[in-house]
């Protein structure tokens, strides 16, 4: 019975030891121990949230750099493809200017061919009037240097004229 | 918890078993006794020197009376016991209705002379009526004594008794350890701030996290910062007590967590904080449960009882599981004398250890226990809805 009588001495002074302990370790232990536990977690945490954070952000990064990429490249055969049909175009219209400048000229040379044909038939054509009507006055002065031979002419134009 | 509950149930059980056979030894010990001195190649277990002295006290008999070494170990004393002859005399403090008594159990000369006080004779006495039983020291009582020599149980019962004890004496062991141990560990979380434990810290970190993760978040919930600074020290309080209570040599020995006066206080302090703690739906499902209104007669006092015997569980589980250990060891070491024979001690030894592997357990077990379940109580006070 006597074992499980609690003494009076016994409970007093573990009522004021454990009270004591209580208070004192409170203070001087568990707040302290406690807060860094906690601050300690919370940094772990929050070391963890970044990393994950940073692996996302690295992630996004990489997705954007290779959109980026893509779109470069895309954007790079627009401009190609651009460029090849600004030279297309730039070497048709040269090709279309020079084959009409060329025509042009062309045109132009053969008419001053036909002009100088025409120059140089003119000129042959009054060159050869003026050499026959001198050709003529001469014959003609030759033949009426006497009177008959004038007669002779006159009488073949009348023959002419009265065959009309 | 499911498995600690079982667990206790085994270990308690085995005490049991353990307790019943070695009690047929205590019924019967003068059949077996013989007259042999005891022997002393017995000094490798240091547990054994209690049970030596025990043994000599009882040998003046001519037998060896296991029920005084053992019961003497376990209760609480004026003097604490060192090894051998040599024992420390401790402070006594005696509240007398003249005014307080200050002096050491020395002056007792370990009973054998009354001393004066200032207001009255003392004496040391065995506690129970049969005064033949030995004159074992240890569980002695100090008495008042009249002038012709003659106990004077009126003015022993004015007294009351708040002596430094083997008991107290060790708990103020352990209150020194916890505050330096853990003052230290604070400082190391000071000077190491975000850094990773070291040392000591890295050792008592995982326990204390272990309190707050697994005892004081899940069954208290979100407010459960209030309440860890009472369950880290009760839980560290009845460990440190346990574990000395292992060590068989002078600093440990003592039976703290074993003595019902000191469960109780424990069990106290768990009491009134979930009382005081208790909110609303707390002392509505005490007062006012969701019965028929004629059932209150009944309920309302089974709730009462229910509200007293958490915490006397509480105490009892502690008290009955520490102390059925130490009877145990005890018991086996006792089994050396009671045979007389040097022949059984590896027998003894072997369970001894055994035991003692088993009670280092039951140490971790057992302030484990008693946190949990104070936890528990206090989460069902404060429990914000059912």
């Amino acid at each position: 019975m006597e074992l499980v009588t609690p003494s009076i001495g016994l409970v007093f002074w573990t009522l004021i030891a454990f009270l004591f302990l209580l208070l004192l370790l409170r203070k001087l232990a568990w707040k302290p121990i406690m807060g860094a536990i906690h601050d300690r977690e919370q940094y772990i945490d929050e070391a963890l949230n970044k990393a994950e954070l940073a692996k996302k952000e690295m992630a996004r990064l990489t997705a954007q750099n290779e959109d980026l990429m893509l779109q470069a490249r895309a954007e790079r055969d627009v401009i190609l493809k651009e460029a090849k049909a600004l030279k297309d175009g730039i070497l048709n219209e040269a090709k279309a200017q020079a084959q009409a400048e060329g025509d042009k000229m062309l045109e132009k040379a053969k008419i001053e061919i036909a002009n100088q044909k025409k120059a140089a038939l003119a000129e042959m054509k009054a060159q050869v009037s003026t050499l026959s009507i001198e050709i003529a006055e001469r014959v003609l002065r030759g033949q009426l240097q006497d009177k008959a031979k004038q007669q002779e002419l006159v009488a073949g134009l009348l023959k002419d004229v009265e065959l009309n | 918890m499911d498995c600690s509950h079982v667990f206790d149930f085994k270990v308690n059980r085995l005490i049991a078993a353990f307790t019943l056979f070695l009690a047929l030894f205590t019924v019967v010990p003068s059949v077996l006794a013989q007259t042999d001195s005891v022997g002393a190649g017995v000094a490798h277990e240091a547990v054994a020197a209690d049970a030596a002295h025990g043994a000599e006290a009882g040998h003046a008999e001519g037998n060896f009376d296991p029920t005084a070494v053992i019961m003497e170990h376990i209760a609480d004393s004026h003097v604490w016991h060192v090894a051998g002859h040599f024992s420390f005399p401790l402070p006594v403090i005696l509240y007398t209705p003249q005014g307080f008594e200050f002096f050491s159990s020395g002056h007792f000369h370990h009973g054998e002379a009354d001393y004066k006080g200032a207001h009255n004779t003392y004496r040391l006495v065995e506690s129970t009526k049969d005064q033949s039983v030995g004159q074992n020291f240890f569980n002695k009582k100090i008495k008042v004594v009249t002038p012709d020599g003659q106990i004077d149980e009126a003015a022993t019962a004015s007294i009351m008794d708040f002596s430094i004890t083997k008991n107290v004496a060790a708990m103020f062991l352990t209150v020194v350890i916890l505050l330096l141990v853990f003052s230290a560990v604070a400082s190391a979380y000071k000077k190491r701030q975000g850094k990773s434990p070291k040392g000591l810290q890295s050792f008592l970190e995982p326990i204390i996290v272990f309190v707050r993760d697994d005892i004081a978040k899940p069954n208290i919930g979100h407010d459960y910062g209030r309440f860890m600074p009472f369950l880290l020290t009760v839980f560290f309080f009845i460990l440190i007590n346990n574990l000395l209570g292992l060590v068989p040599i002078f600093p440990g020995g003592a039976n703290v967590t074993g003595n019902i006066a000191t469960t109780f206080i424990l069990a106290l302090f768990t009491l009134v904080i979930v009382n005081v703690n208790g909110n609303k739906s707390y002392w509505s499902h005490i007062f006012a449960p969701d019965v028929p209104k004629w059932m209150y007669v009944i309920m309302i006092p089974v709730e009462v009882i229910g509200v007293l015997s958490r915490p006397f569980a509480l105490m009892v589980r502690l008290f009955a599981n520490i102390t059925a250990g130490h009877i145990i060891v005890l018991s086996l070491i006792s089994l050396i004398f009671i045979f007389k024979s040097l022949a059984i001690a590896p027998v003894s030894v072997a369970f001894v250890i055994f035991m003692d592997v088993l009670e280092l357990l039951v140490a971790f077990l057992q302030a484990f226990i008693f946190t949990l379940l104070s936890a528990l109580f206090i989460g069902m006070a404060v429990e914000e809805h059912h």
